[in-house]
């Protein structure tokens, strides 16, 4: 009975995080998808058909009938979406990159302090989610603005006389995903880096190796999964971001997420905008599961 | 010719006031801290010796075994190896190497790979470091595994990649840190004697540590007892276990009796000690002890005779006790016979047949007794 009971529970917990996909992701974006098949129209919700389920099976597989792929085939024939997709991919690679770049040495390092001073500084890179994302993705503004403080300490020094323009760039945009995106490059990084055994890094320098190429033949390596880990929570959010083009790019940017945003809110065009997120979408995940997949099969060849 | 422990060992360069050591630890300190875990520690490795660091956990044994390997450097003193002072060398530029504990393979590199680590690093050419890797793998018998990643391998063929990755480089001398530790007694008992052989193949110095003293009494030509950072006794395994030199080796190493008591008389190459229970003891000494000096008597547990009936000795190196304890290892047999003072004395019997009649059983009255030169006199 009670192993009965034990079985039952294993299931359970099983079935909570399918049933979380399923609620809020699986369903939500199955929504999306039957949006971005349906028609714009004056109404509530501005899009036809509308189900309901008064017609019963019958009414509803009528209703289907009127999907079309009219939207789909609207975002080939506008070369915005396909430059905003490009656009957005390259920010978010690039962004990605520099993160990488900044994130790696600050978990190198955090990694080789001290094991007492490792949760400070754990606290320390988790600290600015105390604050609104918002609210981070402003000061910014502030900062980086023709007469922000940034210009106003480099001008104050002498570096420069005439203020550099950075806020409503590109530029801008990379300051901002770097800053906001950080901690989940550096965490991953430590995580892998901290469970590293430090007698591989012995063993490397007693077969020959300098601390410089222990590091790049033995930790790198070894740090891999969390470089990959940390990129992939960079990049996929970024690709799709929204906010800090908004606040911090210029009218010339063009993003994805910004594109989406002005179908759904000033066009009212709900059923081109889901389209446009369901794209992105398998932009997104169809990459990820072919790098997965080949990550799998060459585990599977070692065994 | 009487020899201890019954071994001729025809490689005795320690013996040797001729021969130069290969590595020369010289009073060497080294400090973490206010901690001392090397202390004043001097020591001379000869080419081609399985040498072994023995000692309890914490008794600065690793801690000079990565001075050798450069992980550390000396506080104070130095090492010098074949003619070279090694202060400031870093590990990657020194003629020896490592097999660590955990035996440390790259995990992200197939058992070829990581044999091939050090050669690659080298920049040898790749025909060079296949063939290489080729005898190594033949060497520790992996040759069908050579495509696994380390943890497709058990335990014990691990340990045989660490020590083919350590044997790559032909290193002038191979340090191996605890390499049997994380093996089953089986397998750890094997891989002694194939280690022994492989250094006898190759012909390279071993510089081993380890607290498992039968595998130092097994594997090492000579073994230095380590304690408190201190080398308290240099000496083959023989010598260690019959003539340790101190009241911790004979303690440290196998089971001993220890007998406190004080001089009486010192006769012809053997010395008279009242013991504190008052047995009257006479053993050989080459040692002349001064009357009324403390000085105890070391006997090993098969060196102790059970009798029912007093020696003619007696009561010379005799006493009377009860069994108080029996334990039956299979092979041989342990008693623990409680004196009339109470102090319990451990002899052991071989059990060189299988079916005794009237085997000695529980609170039975014996005798013990032992020879003249069954044990050792220690000054205190």
């Amino acid at each position: 009975m009670a192993k009965l009971a034990s079985a039952l529970v294993g299931r359970l917990v099983i079935i909570v995080p399918y049933a979380w996909l399923l609620f809020f992701f699986l369903i939500p974006f199955f929504i999306v998808f039957r949006i971005s098949l349906s028609e714009t129209a004056i109404a509530m919700p501005p899009y036809t058909p509308v189900f309901d389920l008064a017609g019963g099976l019958a009414g509803i597989l009528e209703k289907m009938r009127e999907f079309s792929a009219d939207n789909y085939v609207w975002l080939t024939e506008d070369v915005l979406y396909f430059n905003a997709y490009v656009s957005s991919l390259i920010i978010a690679a690039i962004s990605t990159f520099l993160t990488l770049l900044i994130g790696f040495p600050i978990a190198y390092g955090m990694a080789k302090a001290p094991r007492s001073i490792r949760p400070t500084l754990l606290m320390l890179v988790i600290l600015p989610f105390w604050t609104s994302f918002l609210i981070r993705v402003y000061a910014w503004i502030a900062i980086l603005k023709p007469e922000g403080l940034l210009n106003q300490f480099l001008i104050t020094f002498g570096v420069i006389d005439q203020p550099l323009i950075i806020l409503n760039t590109n530029t801008a945009i990379y300051i901002g995903i770097v800053y906001s995106y950080l901690p989940f490059m550096v965490l991953p990084i430590y995580s892998a880096l901290e469970k590293m055994d430090h007698s591989l890094i012995e063993a490397a320098q007693d077969l020959g190796c300098t601390p410089v190429s222990a590091f790049w033949r033995v930790t790198f390596p070894l740090s891999l999964p969390g470089v990959v880990a940390g990129c992939l929570l960079v990049f996929i959010p970024a690709v799709g971001e929204f906010v800090i083009p908004d606040l911090l790019g210029g009218s010339e940017t063009l993003m994805i997420g910004k594109t989406l945003w002005n179908e759904f809110n000033a066009n009212r065009d709900w059923p081109v905008s889901s389209a446009v997120a369901t794209v992105l979408l398998l932009i997104l995940v169809i990459p990820i599961v072919y790098f997965q997949n080949v990550q799998a099969k060459a585990d599977g060849e070692g065994k | 010719m009487k020899s201890l422990g019954s071994i001729r060992r025809s490689f005795a360069p320690w013996a040797d006031p001729a021969s130069k050591p290969f590595i020369s630890v010289k009073n060497v300190t080294k400090k973490f801290g206010d901690f001392t875990a090397v202390d004043d520690l001097s020591l001379d490795i000869y080419t081609r010796e399985f040498f072994a660091l023995l000692g309890a956990s914490g008794c600065g044994k690793s801690t000079l075994l990565r001075m050798l390997a450069g992980f550390e450097q000396p506080t104070s003193g130095e090492i010098i190896l074949d003619g070279q002072n090694l202060a400031g060398i870093p590990p990657y530029r020194r003629p020896v190497n490592m097999m660590f504990q955990s035996y440390a393979l790259f995990p992200h590199m197939t058992v070829e790979s990581n044999i091939a680590f050090g050669l690659k690093q080298d920049g040898m050419p790749k025909a060079d470091i296949a063939e290489r890797v080729g005898q190594m793998l033949k060497l520790v018998k992996l040759e069908k595994f050579a495509q696994r990643k380390p943890h497709q391998l058990s335990g014990g063929q691990r340990q045989r990649v660490a020590l083919a990755r350590s044997l790559a480089k032909r290193p002038k001398v191979l340090l191996l840190d605890e390499p049997l530790g994380a093996l089953d007694k089986k397998l750890r008992e094997e891989t002694q004697f194939e280690l022994m052989d492989l250094q006898q193949e190759l012909g390279l110095t071993f510089v081993i540590v380890t607290h498992d003293q039968e595998e130092a009494m097994t594997m090492a030509g000579r073994i230095a007892v380590m304690s408190h950072g201190k080398v308290v006794q240099v000496a083959t395994p023989a010598e260690i276990y019959e003539a340790p030199n101190s009241r911790f080796v004979a303690d440290f190493i196998g089971d001993v009796n220890l007998f406190d008591g004080t001089v009486t008389a010192a006769e012809g190459g053997a010395v008279r000690i009242e013991t504190a229970g008052g047995i009257p003891v006479r053993m050989a000494s080459p040692e002349k002890l001064a009357d009324g000096a403390r000085a105890a008597v070391a006997i090993r547990p098969e060196k102790i005779r059970i009798s029912r009936q007093p020696p003619a000795h007696a009561p010379v190196n005799a006493a009377e006790g009860e069994i108080w304890d029996i334990g039956y290892l299979g092979d041989m047999t342990v008693f623990h016979v409680r004196l009339k003072d109470g102090k319990v004395v451990k002899a052991s019997s071989l059990n060189a047949v299988r079916a005794v009649e009237d085997p000695l059983g529980y609170d039975q009255q014996v005798w013990v007794s032992f020879g003249e030169d069954a044990g050792v006199v220690l000054k205190d």
